[in-house]
């Protein structure tokens, strides 16, 4: 249970992480951020890199702003950062709710946004997030910078588009329209555990009928994902029961559960249709969740 | 090749120099380089919560750190509760409403409530049942350990400290 020896380093400046990542990177040279995930696989010899690259003592990096875009969260802003709203309206109220569902107080006081997306557990709240609410990461590596989109940057479980020498500095979330209704229902086992199913839904009703939906799912497939067949049925429709459970139904059909010795395919897949209706009930309700 | 470097650490106020391997988490460092044995490990990977201490006030798992992560931060551990004979009141509260029994976790829970209700007071009944299930206590059944919080959190505000 003791991590394996690693050469430390802890810039003062992004930059000089960059470089340092840079160099390291072919040698398995990490970013440590919270640790909340790194250090457990190291203990536990899961991971074993060479180099690790504190992000910790980096100024700035612990930014989150708001502006006409939308808002950015940095790559050192820590999970219980959320649990006042750090935004007016809707999304505030749902990056507050959804982060009472992550670990623990002193897991969310040190793990970080970024540090849970670069990590992209399946089950991970903050990547059905991003991924729900179209989030755009912007990743920088020694004299580059580019933004990828949420559809593009997870890749399988615990696999995303960031190279190994690329820091995640930042994720912008857009501001939801005026209007935009949201809802999040996660199914675990216990408080505090990783998600068996969970879903985030958003719409906007126009003219009596749902406008522009997106209905994530996590927890579920390799990775969290917004699942188009179901986004389709639900367009255009009135907010009924009948359309709901279509919706939902479509969506048990679209994926392909991750199955293990404790949950087969069906369950995961009838979790998915439920976490699904639940979510939507919750948006319509106009908070994101009850609680 | 195991990256070894000096280090200082601020613990209970008082200041520790050692010397120590960058992988060596805070919690063993603070066990076996600093002599301080009341920050108990347990499964050494995040999950039971026995680990606990504060790092500039904040309740975090001490073998989630690495030392070398704590230079120049403010380390409280179960050992700076007391004052000399005067056990902190929450320590005595734990042993009057039977919060321990084997008393393995009870360090790790000390430190989380401490930390905790410095964030937050007075709780409600489901932020206090959430906050204690972040740490594991095979004995107690947890009951007891929620009524020591609760005539802890009394005597505060009956005494009017925040
Ligand atoms: C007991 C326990 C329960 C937990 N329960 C949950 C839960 O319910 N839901 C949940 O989502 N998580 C849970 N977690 C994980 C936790 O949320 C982590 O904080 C999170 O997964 C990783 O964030 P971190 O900042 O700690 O990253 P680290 O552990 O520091 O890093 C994780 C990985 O991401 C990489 N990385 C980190 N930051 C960056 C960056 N900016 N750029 C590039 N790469 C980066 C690292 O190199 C590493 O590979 C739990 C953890 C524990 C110990
Ligand atoms: S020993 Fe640190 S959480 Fe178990
Ligand atoms: S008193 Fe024995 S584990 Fe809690």
């Amino acid at each position: 249970m003791k991590p394996a020896p690693f050469t430390y380093h802890a810039p003062a400046l992004l930059e000089d992480a960059l470089a340092i990542l840079g160099d390291t990177a072919q040698d398995d040279g990490r970013v440590l951020a919270g640790g909340q995930s790194l250090v457990p696989m190291m203990a536990l010899r899961l991971a074993q890199p060479a180099h690790l690259v504190d992000i910790g003592r980096i100024d700035g990096l612990g930014d989150l702003i708001e502006d006409s875009a939308g808002l950015t969260i940095g790559a050192l802003v820590r999970h219980q950062r959320f649990h006042a709203p750090v935004v007016e309206g809707v999304l505030g109220r749902l990056l507050r709710y959804v982060s009472s569902h992550i670990a623990h107080l002193p897991i969310r006081l040190r793990g970080t946004f970024c540090g849970s997306l670069a990590n992209a557990d399946p089950a991970s709240e903050w990547c059905l997030v991003a991924a729900t609410l179209n989030a755009r990461m912007t990743a920088r590596r020694r004299g580059e910078t580019r933004v990828i989109a949420a559809a593009d940057f997870f890749d399988g479980v615990m696999a995303t588009a960031l190279s190994p020498d690329e820091i995640l500095t930042g994720v912008q979330i857009p501001h939801p329209l005026p209007g935009t209704k949201v809802g999040f229902y996660e199914f675990s086992r216990r408080a505090g555990d990783f998600a068996l199913a969970m879903s985030l839904v958003s719409y906007r009703i126009e003219g009596g009928v749902v406008t522009d939906p997106r209905i994530g799912l996590g927890g579920v497939e390799e990775y969290p994902r917004r699942i188009a067949q179901a986004e389709e049925i639900v367009a255009g429709q009135p907010l009924e029961s009948d359309v709901l459970e279509r919706t939902a139904e479509a969506t048990a059909a679209a994926i392909a559960p991750l199955v293990d010795h404790h949950t087969s395919a069906a369950y995961r897949r009838d979790l998915a249709r439920i976490a699904v209706l639940r979510a939507f009930a919750r948006a319509a309700q106009g908070e994101p969740a009850d609680g | 090749m195991d990256d070894r470097r000096d280090l200082t650490l601020h613990i209970n106020g008082q200041r520790h120099d050692i010397r120590l391997a960058a992988r060596k988490t805070l919690a063993d460092a603070i066990r076996e380089d600093c002599g301080l044995t009341g920050t108990h490990t347990g499964c050494e990977h995040g999950v039971c919560g026995a680990c606990t201490i504060l790092v500039d006030g904040d309740p975090v798992r001490s073998c989630l750190m690495f030392a070398v992560q704590a230079e120049g931060r403010d380390i409280r551990t179960v050992e700076g509760l007391a004052e000399r004979d005067n056990l902190h009141p929450l320590q005595q509260a734990f042993i009057d409403h039977h919060a321990l029994q084997c008393g393995f976790c009870t360090p790790g829970f000390l430190m989380l409530i401490i930390g905790a209700l410095a964030r937050e007071p007075d709780p409600s009944e489901a932020a206090l049942v959430d906050l204690i299930a972040s740490n594991m206590c095979r004995c107690t059944g947890y009951k007891n350990i929620i009524e020591a919080v609760r005539w802890f959190e009394g005597r505060r505000s009956e005494k009017g400290e925040s």
